[in-house]
């Protein structure tokens, strides 16, 4: 299993990220993203951002919880390598309780190969592959982000 | 498959898409259409599904595959049974691009052109993540939303006639700040006076060719002059303010019982609180894309004024490109006010419409067609078949054909820095690796583009702009 794939898109950025469990789909769809715009063995880790967010849906939650890293990015002018994702059932529906690891941009190590605009909900799906007999499943997120 | 209408008219017949409830119109021609994507067909179509949508779905000559709307597609929604959706205007609301002339001509500037793009590299901020040289306090922030470029000008920034040359005078009615979240204020507030990165410039040109010499007159434009074209949007605040109402409209969808074909289009019917409060938060983003374009306007003066201290740098005219408002049209004779989304196009409104400046009413207003970095751009002035095919529209710019993946694979930043630099363009840019998805290569001809329009009496052309330094994000 590769942790995320880009695929063609003529304007923006498409990728499926994938995991062996939810968590690590969401994990690995945040990764796709950053990676999209720069290096992640460029970042080092060292601070950490907590995020909490709950949401209806799982695709409301992995749309608000990718819209948070970038609001995160943008504010806080840092980039991240590290994505940690616990999720639980809640009243609302779903809640997200996450750690990202990363720094602050440093211009002389951290080239912008592109600036992601936002998280798109077209083609936006979030689905779950049984494996072969006895094979593990495997979770994907399939995101298109405008850039 | 497509039908052939007329030249340069197709038609996306009812049958292409479940539910369509208008055909699809693509506005190109034949040699052009070979390399629209099915996909980008495929979101005409998926326009045409949307409640209360006029006459077509339509999709301007540089159409290619976006979100939701086609880039380059334009609808109308009547107000009564029609609805708003962000996926017909995007995330960087107000993207436009504003021309300034000068009383320069290229032998005066092209010794200096080092200079002057390195200046405005330092002086205007670019680049992911830019922060601005300006501090703006939360009730300037409030400013900038609901007031825009005027607000600008009265913050020293410009003069009263930038106002004038801008589409809706650089300040949309209807702004609501209650709308726009914390996180797009505090996205926004380091960010005014920001270029942004991606294919959003600053060029200094060169006035290449005239196609028109009365209209070239009218609009100040002559063979051989210098003119400045500032491209960009309103950032991370217009970013956020869409990616907030997105999740608002994609529940508006489920109240309203509305059915999508693709959840990008989310939307609410007109006269709800749903699109009441998006109308309001995107005409705030609007409004501060018109304010960073008129600070950018201001520090672009500064610069010339640097090097050549009578620099004139007037306001030819600033067109926005990606937004949704409120316009009179004439629907099956009779006019009716209707909700027009341009994502991906610009107005291009014929003679007499009284939201054209006076200086240009008589012949219409001047449409702005950036190139992409290294090639041509155009002037071209609204036309009579503009309001008879397209609501007042024309197209914004090239126009992708090849991904940012594939431009990576194909083009190294240096090698494309280099060949321009052959071609005796000053280039500055963060860093050569943003330059590679942005290769001239991965554009349709422009010239190919505007020659539509153009025979479509949508907007005719009147100049053409090439490139003598450029500062990039």
């Amino acid at each position: 299993m590769k942790p995320f794939e880009y695929l063609e898109h003529t304007a923006d950025v498409k990728f499926q990220a994938h995991g062996r469990s939810l968590e690590e789909a969401f994990e690995n769809a945040a990764l796709a993203m950053l990676a999209a715009m720069v290096d992640p063995s460029t970042v080092r880790l060292e601070k950490t951002w907590p995020v909490e967010i709950e949401a209806e849906s799982l695709e409301s939650l992995l749309y608000e919880w990718l819209s948070e890293v970038l609001y995160l990015f943008e504010v806080e002018l840092a980039v991240f390598s590290k994505f940690e994702v616990a999720l639980e059932r809640c009243e609302v529906g779903w809640r997200l309780s996450g750690r990202i690891g990363g720094e602050r941009v440093d211009p002389k190590r951290h080239f912008f190969e592109t600036e992601v605009k936002a998280v798109t909900l077209h083609q936006f799906e979030i689905k779950k592959e049984e494996g072969e007999e006895g094979g593990e499943e495997i979770w994907t997120a399939q995101v298109v982000l405008d850039v | 498959m497509l039908n052939k209408v007329d030249d340069y008219v197709f038609e996306v017949p009812m049958g292409h898409q479940k539910g369509m409830r208008v055909p699809g119109r693509i506005f190109i021609s034949e040699k052009l259409l070979e390399q629209v994507e099915p996909g980008t067909i495929d979101q005409v179509a998926n326009v045409a599904t949307l409640p209360g949508i006029v006459n077509y779905s339509m999709a301007m000559p540089d159409a290619h595959l976006g979100y939701g709307f086609p880039i380059g597609g334009v609808a109308a929604f009547r107000e009564d049974g029609g609805v708003i959706s962000p996926g017909g205007v995007g995330f960087d609301i107000n993207c436009g691009v504003r021309m300034l002339r000068t009383d320069l001509v290229a032998k005066d500037v092209t010794p200096m052109i080092s200079n002057l793009v390195e200046d405005l590299f330092h002086d205007v901020p670019s680049g992911v993540g830019a922060k601005g040289r300006l501090r703006v306090s939360e009730h300037e922030l409030d400013e900038a939303f609901t007031r825009g470029a005027a607000w600008a000008v009265e913050a020293g920034f410009g003069v009263p006639a930038d106002l004038e040359h801008c589409e809706e005078n650089g300040q949309l009615a209807g702004a609501k700040t209650e709308h726009v979240s914390l996180k797009a204020r505090k996205r926004g507030r380091p960010q005014l006076g920001t270029l942004g990165s991606g294919n959003h410039f600053l060029e200094i040109q060169r006035v290449d060719k005239i196609f028109d010499e009365e209209l070239a007159k009218k609009f100040g434009l002559f063979e051989g002059q210098v003119t400045v074209m500032i491209h960009c949007g309103s950032r991370g605040a217009g970013h956020q303010i869409c990616t907030d109402h997105l999740q608002v409209l994609s529940k508006a969808v489920r109240k309203y019982g509305i059915e999508l074909p693709d959840k990008q289009l989310a939307c609410a019917p007109l006269g709800t609180p749903e699109a009441d409060n998006y109308f309001g938060a995107m005409a705030a983003a609007a409004n501060y894309a018109w304010a960073n374009r008129q600070i950018i306007s201001h520090w672009t003066r500064e610069v010339f004024e640097r090097y050549f201290a009578d620099a004139k740098l007037d306001l030819v005219y600033d067109v926005a490109h990606n937004v949704a408002k409120i316009e009179e049209h004439s629907v099956d004779g009779s006019k009716e006010r209707l909700y027009v989304h341009r994502k991906g196009a610009t107005r291009a409104f014929g003679p007499g419409r009284p939201e054209i400046p006076d200086a240009y009413r008589d012949v219409g207003q001047p449409v702005i067609i950036p190139g992409s970095m290294g090639t041509p751009s155009y002037v071209l002035c609204g036309s009579e078949g503009a309001m008879r095919l397209t609501f007042g529209s024309a197209c914004h710019g090239a126009g992708r054909i090849m991904s940012r993946t594939q431009a990576k694979k194909t083009y190294a930043g240096t090698e494309v820095k280099d060949s321009l630099t052959r071609r005796g363009i000053k280039v500055m840019a963060t860093h050569p690796k943003m330059l590679a998805e942005e290769a001239p290569e991965v554009y349709k001809p422009s010239d190919e583009v505007v020659d539509v329009v153009h025979n479509l009496d949508i907007a005719r052309k009147v100049a053409r702009v090439v490139p003598l330094g450029v500062s990039k994000g």
